[in-house]
């Protein structure tokens, strides 16, 4: 194994497509069919009514079949129907914290970064006073101040959320606005507010970018966690964390209620996890 | 060092004040009178009024977060409504249990995660590079309730291999009966040499403690991975190659201890993730620490003690940040320059 301390050659763009992280295409695939079943459900799904508060109480913890591919739950309803649902859900929440989160996290961060000084110190102390609250806990605190509810469960995440993107930004953002053309920026006179949108912070956006695909798993997780908790979605909403949780005390008996929707998450956030990973190998080279 | 220790410090303490306030922040949001949760549905006027004026429900806010702060720092963390006894008694009781569950499930997280990096980063590219990269990604993607859950059904409920709940087996208190020490049972049981309660609690905790180490021996085998790479890349290893080392050696021998720099500094972070995570898998296995207080406390609206929790578990976070910064100052001269 030889390891040249530098490189030799520069990547031409073929390289670069073969050295696309297989990791990553299958991350993304993976993540494609979620999205998709997330997108049609309401046509894939066998049984669409059941997506909603429908019960079937004849066809209650009917087991794996022909007619049902993951089984019924204990009101009778179709656990796959429920499971493509749950996509929808999951991916609503995932990509709305990721967005709320995301732009004040990068808005804070990139004035941090740009401004330096006592504002950089400021912004940067509040930001370590979030981050000391793991997501869970605060979110815990949070859902039970707020009813609870998908919204909630936003909410409560996107709070513990947005440090993490305004301490990445703010330390991108700084070495960006070191270099030259923010200098000639600031020469030729363009206002502060402009050289930050136009100029510093389309440069400091790529390592977020990945963060956040990073993320996607992680948010899944936890708001997974919190309405397993009972303090996120409540019925009929289909959400995977609440189908493990209602199915619970049934799981010595009727495996199938608590091990499809339980597999859904898993799947989501391993879809996430192995994209963002790809990504971010990509980025450091 | 007296500089950095000092600035660290005062960083460190900065940020303690911070999750002050805005603990006390949440808490005020709280919906419901805690007037009301303590003295009942049925208190007359006068009692919620007098339970109001204990609380110091009627100051303005800015006098409430004074209280509040000087009772913290004078040791009262508040009255817990669900126990009615003193929420720092409470937490001394529940936090041990969650350190005894967190700690075994770190040390479990080390002792599988560093060497399955060791032999990722050997194996570049190749199969054992491969699966360990897939495995530990499906250990930090799995949510630990369902996994959690899993286990429990297959292992305890099912193949009886393991007690399904609790930290030991309580009958055991009458035939002999623990003294307590430091609270932690499994150190107590070793310490008084109280055998069947430690094999009791050795059993108890295989399950969960297996649980809550997926997520760090995930993120460990990741990070001792990617470090050990770069470390492996660096001038020295080309030196150690060429001297005729082979590539066992250079990544053990010479580039193990430089990478496990970032992997110290990537635990403390998870610690306080594995704790708050733990409160999902205590729930499941009924284990008597933190999360199932804060679960019990979470149900009956219970301000002091969430406050109490969250404050604990976020001044946790601080701490170990700072442990592990001032760690790195002493065995890597370089942080200390910086």
């Amino acid at each position: 194994m030889t390891t040249p301390a530098l490189p030799l050659y520069r990547r031409t763009p073929l390289r670069r497509l073969a050295g696309v992280d297989r990791l990553a295409v299958a991350g993304g695939v993976l993540l494609g069919i979620v999205v998709l079943a997330a997108l049609l459900a309401p046509w894939i799904a066998p049984y669409p009514e059941d997506g909603g508060s429908a019960t079937h109480p004849l066809e209650a913890l009917l087991p794996p079949g022909g007619d049902h591919w993951f089984g019924t739950d204990q009101v009778g309803r179709d656990v796959f129907s429920r499971v493509l649902f749950g996509a929808r859900t999951s991916l609503f929440i995932a990509v709305a914290v990721l967005a709320v989160s995301g732009v004040a996290g990068v808005a804070l961060g990139v004035v941090a970064g740009y401004a330096g000084g006592w504002a950089r110190d400021v912004i940067m102390r509040v930001t370590d006073v979030f981050l000391a609250f793991p997501a869970l806990l605060l979110s815990l605190a949070l859902a039970v101040v707020l009813q609870p509810s998908v919204t909630t469960v936003i909410v409560a995440i996107a709070i513990t959320w947005w440090p993490w993107y305004a301490r990445l930004t703010a330390s991108v953002a700084a070495s960006v606005s070191t270099r030259g053309f923010v200098d000639s920026a600031r020469c030729l006179g363009v206002p502060a507010p402009l050289i930050v949108l136009r100029h510093v912070l389309p440069n400091s956006l790529t390592p977020v970018l990945v963060q956040l695909s990073l993320d996607g798993g992680g948010v899944i997780l936890t708001a997974a966690a919190l309405s397993y908790l009972g303090l996120g979605a409540h019925e009929p909403t289909p959400e995977w964390g609440l189908m493990v949780q209602q199915g619970q005390s049934l799981f010595t008996t009727d495996w199938w209620v608590v091990t499809f929707p339980g597999l859904a998450i898993l799947v989501t956030a391993f879809a996430f996890n192995v994209l963002g990973e790809g990504l971010r190998a990509r980025l450091a080279r | 060092m007296p500089g950095y220790l000092i600035r660290r410090l005062g960083q460190a303490l900065l940020v303690v004040a911070g999750v002050i306030v805005l603990t006390f922040a949440v808490m005020r949001l709280v919906p419901g009178d805690p007037a009301v949760a303590y003295a009942g549905p049925k208190a007359t006027a006068a009692e919620l009024a007098d339970a109001r004026r204990r609380f110091g429900l009627d100051d303005p806010l800015p006098v409430q977060l004074w209280n509040y702060v000087r009772d913290l720092l004078g040791g009262d963390w508040g009255t817990s409504l669900h126990t009615r006894r003193p929420v720092r008694d409470d937490l001394f009781q529940a936090f041990p249990a969650s350190l005894e569950l967190v700690g075994v499930a770190l040390v479990v997280a080390l002792v599988a995660g560093i060497p399955l990096g060791i032999a990722a980063a050997r194996y570049k590219g190749r199969l054992p590079d491969l699966s360990v990269r897939l495995s530990s990604m499906l250990a930090v993607s799995v949510p630990v309730f369902w996994l959690a859950l899993a286990l429990q059904t297959v292992f305890a409920s099912g193949l009886g291999w393991f007690p399904v709940a609790g930290e030991y087996d309580a009958s055991l208190d009458r035939t002999s009966p623990l003294h307590l020490y430091t609270n932690i049972t499994a150190v107590d049981a070793l310490i008084t040499g109280n055998w069947p309660i430690l094999a009791s609690t050795l059993s108890h905790l295989v399950l969960p403690a297996l649980v809550i180490a997926a997520y760090p021996a995930g993120v460990v085998a990741q990070m001792t991975r990617a470090a050990l790479i770069e470390e492996s890349s660096r001038e020295h290893a080309r030196l150690e190659r060429a001297l005729g080392f082979g590539e066992t050696a250079v990544l053990t021998r010479f580039s193990l201890r430089p990478a496990l720099n970032p992997v110290l500094a990537l635990i403390a972070l998870v610690f306080a993730y594995s704790i708050v995570n733990g409160f999902l898998v205590e729930a499941v296995f009924n284990w008597p620490g933190l999360g199932r207080y804060a679960a019990d406390s979470i149900r009956s609206l219970d301000t002091p003690a969430i406050a109490g929790v969250t404050l604990l578990v976020a001044v946790l976070y601080v701490v170990a940040n700072l442990v592990v910064d001032l760690l790195q100052g002493v065995v890597d001269p370089r942080v200390r320059a910086r």
